[in-house]
């Protein structure tokens, strides 16, 4: 495969091309790090190869382009009257099919380094190896960590140590990581140039990156598309250390105490800024897939089930009514205003797996009926009254609901 | 920050409106306001200083004349381009500003309104009128028509899109623009997450001006498929109309995207439906793909008809056919199709699987195939030619030598690992910024540069022509190169304040970048006045200045209203060229009266209402809104009804415009 080749071809001459671009640029580059031509991780490092074998694919033709623009401008000026002048030559079927060929040769290269490239460098596909020459074994777990955009910090879970942190994100050297990404409220985009590419991070959908660290070291990550006011600090440190340096830190961070539970979790939620770095000894489990189901919040239908339910046909009236304006309101807390009420949909069903046995909902959902703006109250209606069995069942103490956000 | 919302107080009679609503607050804006009206009042003032109010109305708002319609657009263009690159200062100073723990000079609820706003006016109140106006000018003189297919529709298409951009720039002193980004993605641009006014100017003004652009697409397509000069096939068409009938074709087939999506959005935010919203089964990712299957073929909307100007300008100064004339049509048209079948490649990020994202990626690269055929035949056009560097000539090689750099990294981006380390960096905006200003801007300053003297029968002033022209491309070369190199940093876009202090330093010469394109803009503005002073020098009585080859130059310039006393026929592709080199002679009699459309205040009068209807909508002035829209179906009924619509210029006055164009020729040449 010749495009194969040319990957290899671009591994063997890496110094001397990382060389080119900077000895056009050199007078101006000296001195400024590219991390995106020069990153830590070996996905990012293939990213940024390709980066520079395409550029040199296209210069192929671009440069010829340009010499022959400047060339036939200045040859072909009108106070030359030595050029050779031909007002009506407007054809030839060589000249054309060379125009129409040579752009086609290069996007045919281009295309299949697209496609190979597109396709190895998947994010979600799983690495087959940590750097040039190091394949992965089989029997190497990759390390699992679940990433959530809040507005505006980024908080990331560690399921295997039990941990969690924010606006920190700590990584073994030289070991697989397995991000599952996703957001509270509105989309981001995952980002640590020195890592690997980025992907977005959106609420209610779960996306995925597979990379690794090659070199310990302080890097930077941050949200790659705008989320709003604070979108400018929603920044993190990456720290990369060695296997030993990362048991320690995950250790220290299991000693320090604090726990991410939902209740923890929707405070954080709230929009803020420059949130400092913190570190959390537990996270209750299933939270992160509680945040991608967007049922975080008390009593609040998780998707997964209202697309099962749905799948079978819905609730039909019922599904209607069972309807509640949701409890938090981002809109206010992100200082932008009053919004008129958002809803959701009430929970019906039983705790996640892995939540057996702890109270899911904190507070009871409100249970008097539903008012429209200006509307009285349509007692008559039918209400759903599976959700006060279901909300019955699975509250031990029940507490009473503060209509406290409006 | 409260976290206890006090419930929206909607006046039955002012909706949201309230003294709030002004931010009055805010030093920059009440500035800008003050600067706005005292400016204003003196323009008004001298207007009526001079009476020039009755012929403003009669000449010019209420004309139906293609010609006076594209100076219009091009007008409104001009003014709106000024708004939009003071936005663009505002961003430069604010980010060269913001290192070390400084946050500038703007908050985030400024600047984020700046950024959006600038992108929009950019592209729907710059770009596209600017493109529209030049169409709506040249596209019937070449083609040898006496108006576009249906000329009151005209008219109203340029208010509409005027009525458009008066909300855009009211949202600066009435309540807030949308702080978003220029495509406003839910769920940010939700109901829940932006509450206030800004989306709703962003939504009305996109949808009242896409109604004027839709019907000025229609209205083209119609023009330019059914007016043709008797003999003037398809494959006889110049390249430009060739281009703008593509580009018509792309906008009345994309924009009814474009208002499907943005009323799904306007029913989200108004009656609460879930299409975008993150819960309840919305799907923002939706709005993205809808979004961007309108906003890829939006790019080729904009430089379609500049590549067609490029062609014209390359075989008028080189003195030479065009090079591949039918290559040239077929890339047009392959490009047109093509562009259709990119759009993922602006969100490889949101995770589809390689195999979506290599088929977007390579359809996107393909178009670099046709496009690359098109830089060759200007480059064969050149080629053995006689060229001559007056300005137009200047502009097309500093496309050439500019556009090709953007569109290699464009397709850089296309490659999909390379746009996951790329992907909304400031290397896309350097990017995109190398192709809209080093082709749509530099292709305008060509076409204005070219047709001119045809609009108004003198030439542009070389001098004030050449500052302004060294001074874009040096200016553009020094603003955006930096921020490739940024982006290949891993800055990524929209950002206010930064931390590393080692990037300040491209941002200042991207500072110093933008201020010399500032002195660009300043020498072309005083390179029109300084020509308007001296029109009598610049005079070109020939209607021919640069030896043009295909209709519009064998009229008079200014045109007549008519255009053509007698439809020309047409024998050969550069229709002009060919009467010229046979010795073709004007017709000096048997005029017969020519039947042309009558001005009407209609446009004027609907736009009006829809700008009303709007504001009212975007302030939930309900009564307001109802009224103002049962206005324009009132007088939109009343104008059905209105016979007094068509007249006869006599043929003594044709024959005395023609006998006067005969003398000049005579004694002026």
């Amino acid at each position: 495969m010749p495009e194969i080749t040319m990957l290899a071809l671009a591994r063997r001459f890496r110094p001397a091309l990382r060389l080119l671009p900077a000895l056009v640029t050199l007078p101006l580059l000296s001195g400024c790090g590219m991390v995106v031509l020069e990153p830590a991780g070996d996905v990012a490092r293939q990213q940024g190869n390709l980066v520079i074998v395409s550029t040199i694919l296209m210069l192929l033709i671009i440069v010829p382009v340009m010499a022959l623009t400047i060339f036939f401008a200045w040859r072909y000026r009108a106070a030359n009257k030595e050029a050779t002048y031909k007002p009506d030559w407007d054809h030839s079927t060589q000249l054309e099919l060379v125009i129409w060929a040579a752009p086609l040769l290069i996007i045919i290269c281009l295309g299949a380094l697209t496609w190979v490239g597109t396709h190895l460098l998947d994010p979600y596909r799983p690495l087959a190896r940590t750097a040039p020459g190091n394949p992965v074994a089989t029997e190497v777990q990759p390390l699992d960590v679940q990433v959530v955009a809040l507005d505006w910090k980024w908080v990331f879970i560690y399921p295997e140590q039990g941990i969690a942190t924010v606006n920190e994100l700590a990584l073994p050297v030289d070991r697989p990581i397995r991000f599952r990404i996703s957001a509270s409220s509105v989309m981001n985009s995952f980002y640590i140039p020195a890592l690997a590419g980025q992907i977005y991070a959106m609420p209610g959908m779960e996306t995925k990156l597979h990379a690794v660290l090659n070199r310990p070291g302080n890097y930077e990550g941050f949200s790659a598309n705008y989320s709003g006011a604070g979108f400018s600090k929603m920044r993190f440190k990456v720290r990369g250390m060695d296997g030993a340096g990362f048991t320690t830190w995950a250790s220290q961070t299991k000693g320090a105490g604090g726990t991410l539970d939902r209740a923890a979790y929707l405070r954080l939620e709230r929009p803020s800024e420059n949130e400092p770095v913190r570190r959390f000894a537990g996270v209750e489990a299933g939270l992160f897939d509680a945040v991608v189901n967007m049922c975080v919040e008390p009593g609040k239908m998780c998707m997964r089930d209202m697309m099962a339910l749905d799948a079978k046909g819905g609730l039909g009236l019922a599904g209607i009514h069972n309807v509640r304006p949701l409890e938090y309101d981002k809109t206010a807390g992100r200082g932008s205003g009053p919004a008129p009420d958002r809803k959701m949909v009430a929970a019906l069903c039983l705790p996640l797996p892995g939540d057996e046995g702890k109270p899911v909902m904190e507070r009871r959902v409100d249970l008097s009926p539903l008012t429209g703006a200006g509307l009285s109250r349509p007692g008559s209606l039918p209400r759903a009254t599976f959700i006060a069995a279901a909300d019955e069942t699975s509250i031990p103490t029940p507490i009473p609901f503060a209509k406290s956000n409006r | 920050m409260s976290a206890d919302p006090t419930p929206i107080p909607i006046s039955p009679i002012f909706g949201r409106l309230s003294l709030e609503s002004f931010p009055l607050h805010e030093p920059i804006i009440v500035a800008t306001f003050a600067a706005v009206v005292i400016g204003g009042l003196a323009v008004l003032g001298l207007i009526t200083r001079y009476r020039l109010w009755g012929w403003l109305w009669r000449d010019w708002f209420t004309s139906v004349d293609h010609k006076k319609i594209g100076i219009m657009y091009m007008v409104l263009g001009l003014i709106m381009f000024l708004r939009g690159f003071a936005d663009a200062i505002m961003m430069r100073i604010q980010q060269a500003m913001a290192f070390g723990g400084s946050e500038g000079y703007l908050n985030s609820h400024h600047y984020d309104q700046i950024f959006t706003a600038h992108g929009v006016i950019m592209i729907f109140f710059v770009a596209m009128p600017f493109v529209t106006g030049l169409m709506n000018y040249i596209v019937p003189l070449q083609i040898g028509a006496r108006d576009v297919s249906f000329p009151f529709l005209n008219n109203f298409s340029f208010w509409m899109t005027t009525a458009g951009a008066v909300l855009v720039m009211m949202s600066l002193f009435v309540g807030e623009f949308a702080q978003t980004g220029w495509l406003a993605y839910p769920p940010l641009s939700g109901i829940a997450y932006s509450p206030a006014t800004g989306v709703d100017y962003y939504i009305w003004a996109l949808q009242i001006a896409g109604v004027g652009t839709t019907l000025s697409g229609i209205n083209l397509i119609a023009t330019i498929l059914k007016m043709r000069a008797p003999g003037m096939g398809m494959m006889k068409m110049p390249v430009f109309t060739w281009t703008s009938l593509c580009t018509n074709v792309l906008i009345v087939a994309s924009f009814p995207v474009l208002t499907a999506v943005l009323t799904l959005l306007s029913l989200d935010r108004y009656v609460g439906t879930n299409f975008f919203t993150n819960d309840f089964g919305g799907s923002p990712m939706m709005y993205v793909n809808l979004i961007w299957i309108w906003g890829h073929p939006e790019v080729y909307i904009l430089i379609l008809p500049l590549f067609g100007v490029f062609s014209e300008v390359t075989s008028t100064f080189s003195g030479k056919k065009l090079f591949g004339y039918t290559s040239m049509v077929y890339a047009t048209i392959v490009i047109t199709i093509l562009s259709y079948l990119v759009w993922l490649h602006h969100f490889f990020t949101m995770g589809s699987g390689p195999s979506v994202n290599s088929f977007f990626g390579i359809t996107t690269m393909v178009i670099s195939i046709p496009t690359g055929a098109k830089l060759f035949n200007w480059l064969f056009t050149m080629y053995r030619g006689r060229i001559r560097f007056e300005l137009p000539m200047m502009w097309t090689v500093a496309f050439m030598l500019t556009f090709v750099v953007g569109g290699m990294t464009g397709v850089l981006l296309a490659v999909p690992p390379a746009d996951f380390v790329l992907h909304n960096s400031l290397f896309l905006i350097a990017h995109f910024h190398n192709v809209i200003i080093g082709g749509v801007l530099f292709g305008l300053f060509a076409a204005i540069n070219f047709w001119w003297p045809k609009a108004f029968g003198f030439k542009l002033d070389v001098f004030w022509g050449k500052i302004s022209f060294w001074c874009w491309v040096v200016g553009f070369w020094l603003a955006f190169m930096p921020l490739y190199v940024l982006g290949l940093m891993g800055v990524t876009r929209r950002m206010r304040v930064f931390d590393d202090p080692s990037l300040q330093i491209w941002f200042i010469i991207a500072g110093i970048g933008a201020a010399v394109i500032a002195v660009g803009i300043g020498a072309m503005l005083v390179q029109f006045a300084v020509s308007i002073w001296k029109r009598d020098q610049l005079r070109d009585t020939t209607g021919d200045p640069w030896g043009g080859r295909t209709l519009e130059w064998s009229t008079s310039s200014p045109p007549p209203e008519y255009n053509f006393a007698f439809t020309p026929v047409i024998h050969s592709l550069d229709a002009w060229h060919d009467m010229k080199s046979r010795g073709a002679e004007r017709p000096t009699q048997g005029f017969r009266p020519i039947h042309m459309p009558k001005n009407t205040g209609t446009g004027v009068i609907l736009s009006a209402f829809a700008t009303i209807m709007g504001f009212a909508l975007i302030w939930y002035i309900w009564w307001l809104a109802a009224l103002s829209f049962a206005g324009i179906l009132t007088v939109a009924i009343g104008h059905t009804f209105n016979y007094r619509r068509d007249f006869h210029i006599p043929a003594a006055t044709v024959e005395t415009t023609e006998g006067a164009r005969t003398r000049l020729l005579a004694t002026g040449t």
